[in-house]
């Protein structure tokens, strides 16, 4: 049975020139990176040039870098890093904004301090197109705010958010203010896709994942711009100036040095993906009836689709096309361990029962042709059989 | 992550029995809600057996919900069509999850709501007919009303 991978919000595959990058850190290339000696310098110098790979996408100082083991951690860093920051500079109880959207390594992290009372939060609602509006991000400002962390672009429906206006926007306010308001955004599903020049963002934190990227998994960057202050949240060691101790992972970092490379010779890919995803969505909406896109359709990454299919449930559509060897995952959470409907969904003012019937598929630079057209064959006969079984016609 | 399913339960999701509507049913049962993401129809045909007893004669499903809730369903009704009235009230929704081999702990859920659509649908046919409603068949109609009417009022708000 031929396999198509249609989850790439997910993970992605490694590419081949990424692997080969880091086989030698895996074998005889095992030195700390701290040590003096020669082993030492060898895994010293493949972390700087991993730093500098970063630092060149990102247009930033390659000081400005900083690897961490995932991008949940980079947002943890982020978050408790500015609040413990702002708590030293004396602001007891920090207000932080963020969007109801955003992914769980924000989200919860933000909800967390809220809940043990370290915290005032905002949760910025977003419309039907699942988009930030910059005016609430305005209104939103207190006296105790210091950071807004927003997404670039919503994993589960590909909405992307309008980082550079809000960036700009504050970088404004913050000229007159004493209190600078910090800016992070989770680019994780970003970085594949879109400019992600610190600079014309505005952003002071941003954070990015190596395995969405055809690079490793355990390997999260967080660029943080020079002279904003963030407190460590993990204590033992000097590693990355002090903020995130710990002996380096090399060869996930040289991983996602060369993945991050890669994306700056990707622009061709951006287009073929596109196409590909209009046809993917174009083709459901005509040929099956009783379907809806979730989520903006301008305003949405190159790769993400996500339909709500009348009557079906959205776990049943993913396994019986995993069973056709098709590989995507629902919209809601089912499938990760929890009952919930997306709550990303809800927040766009989808109905429960939609948010129950939605799949979404994330396509990758691997995906072809053939693999969209396979889905378009199979997919109206599986939807047609479930519909058979629903009571719900 | 998908989910560790049994093999049977992947071949009843493939290939479900007895589904569909059924024309001019003798009871009916419906449990779950659209809401929470399962709803299941029972629909049953009573007839009698030799002895006189009223038996399942058919017995059919319709099923909004996870691999899983239509597995339970397709389960359910292999188990008890031929069954006694009687001996379908009693029926354990335990075997639904041994008939499938096992069930992720997260999805027993599933077989909980066959088990409430059995006695549903019997306790409708019971009504409909007039016939003696055994306590411990309305005890648990009057449970499963009562479930249906608090999840209602707590997922209106979503």
């Amino acid at each position: 049975m031929q396999k198509i991978y249609l989850d790439n919000a997910a993970t992605t595959k490694i590419d081949k020139k990424v692997f080969e990058a880091m086989a030698p850190y895996l074998k005889g290339d095992f030195g700390n990176a701290s040590s003096l000696h020669w082993f030492g310098q060898k895994a010293h110098e493949a972390i700087t040039k991993a730093r500098q790979q970063a630092a060149d996408f990102l247009n930033c100082n390659f000081l400005e870098v900083y690897f961490t083991g995932s991008a949940t951690e980079s947002d943890n860093l982020a978050i408790f890093g500015a609040m413990r920051a702002a708590q030293k500079k004396g602001i007891a109880k920090p207000h932080i904004i963020t969007s109801a959207i955003e992914h769980p390594a924000v989200l919860e992290v933000v909800k967390h301090l809220e809940k043990t009372g370290e915290i005032e939060a905002t949760y910025l609602a977003v419309g039907k197109e699942g988009v930030v509006k910059v005016e609430d991000v305005q209104k939103s400002i207190k006296e105790n705010t210091v950071l807004v962390s927003i997404m670039y672009v919503n994993n589960e429906i590909g909405a992307i958010q309008p980082i550079a206006a809000i960036g700009n926007w504050l970088k404004i306010k913050n000229q007159k203010s004493k209190i600078k308001i910090l800016l992070h955004t989770d680019a994780v599903q970003a970085v594949n896709y879109l400019d992600c020049n610190v600079g014309k963002l505005g952003v002071d934190l941003l954070t990015l994942s190596g395995h969405k990227i055809y690079g490793p998994k355990g390997a999260g960057v967080l660029y943080k711009r020079k002279g904003v202050e963030l407190e460590p949240i993990i204590f033992g060691g000097h590693q990355e100036r002090g903020l995130r101790p710990g002996t380096e992972n090399i060869a996930a970092i040289v991983g996602v040095g060369e993945a991050i490379a890669e994306i700056l010779n990707s622009k061709l890919q951006i287009l073929k993906i596109k196409k590909l995803r209009d046809k993917l969505i174009d083709g459901i909406l005509k040929n099956i009836p009783g379907t809806n896109l979730n989520g903006s359709r301008e305003s949405r990454l190159p790769n993400n689709v996500n339909i709500s299919f009348d009557g079906v449930e959205g776990e049943s559509i993913l396994m019986a096309l995993n069973e056709k060897g098709v590989a995507v995952s629902t919209g809601s959470a089912c499938a990760s361990g929890s009952l919930e409907p997306s709550y990303v969904l809800l927040a766009l003012g989808c109905s429960v029962v939609k948010a129950h019937g939605s799949i979404r598929f994330t396509l990758g630079k691997y995906n072809t042709e053939k693999d969209i057209n396979y889905v378009l064959k199979i997919l109206p006969g599986i939807i047609e059989r479930l519909r058979k079984i629903s009571p719900l016609k | 992550m998908a989910l560790p399913y049994s093999k049977q339960v992947i071949q009843h999701f493939n290939k479900p029995h007895n589904y569909g509507k059924m024309k001019n049913p003798d009871g009916v049962g419906e449990v779950g809600n659209v809401v929470c993401g399962d709803l299941m129809k029972l629909y049953i045909k009573v007839g009698q057996n030799k002895k006189g007893q009223d038996i399942i004669k058919d017995i059919k499903f319709e099923t909004y919900g996870c691999l899983a809730a239509i597995a339970s369903s397709s389960m359910l009704t292999d188990l008890v069509k031929g069954k006694t009235i009687e001996e379908a009230i009693k029926f354990d929704r335990k075997e639904i999850v041994e008939g499938l081999g096992s069930l992720p702990p997260i999805k027993i859920h599933c077989s909980v709501l066959a088990g409430g659509a059995l006695i549903e649908a019997i306790h409708d046919y019971l009504t409909k007919n007039k016939k003696p409603i055994p306590q411990a068949l309305n005890k648990r109609h009057k449970q499963l009303a009562a479930e249906k009417q608090t999840i209602g009022k707590n997922r209106q708000v979503c």
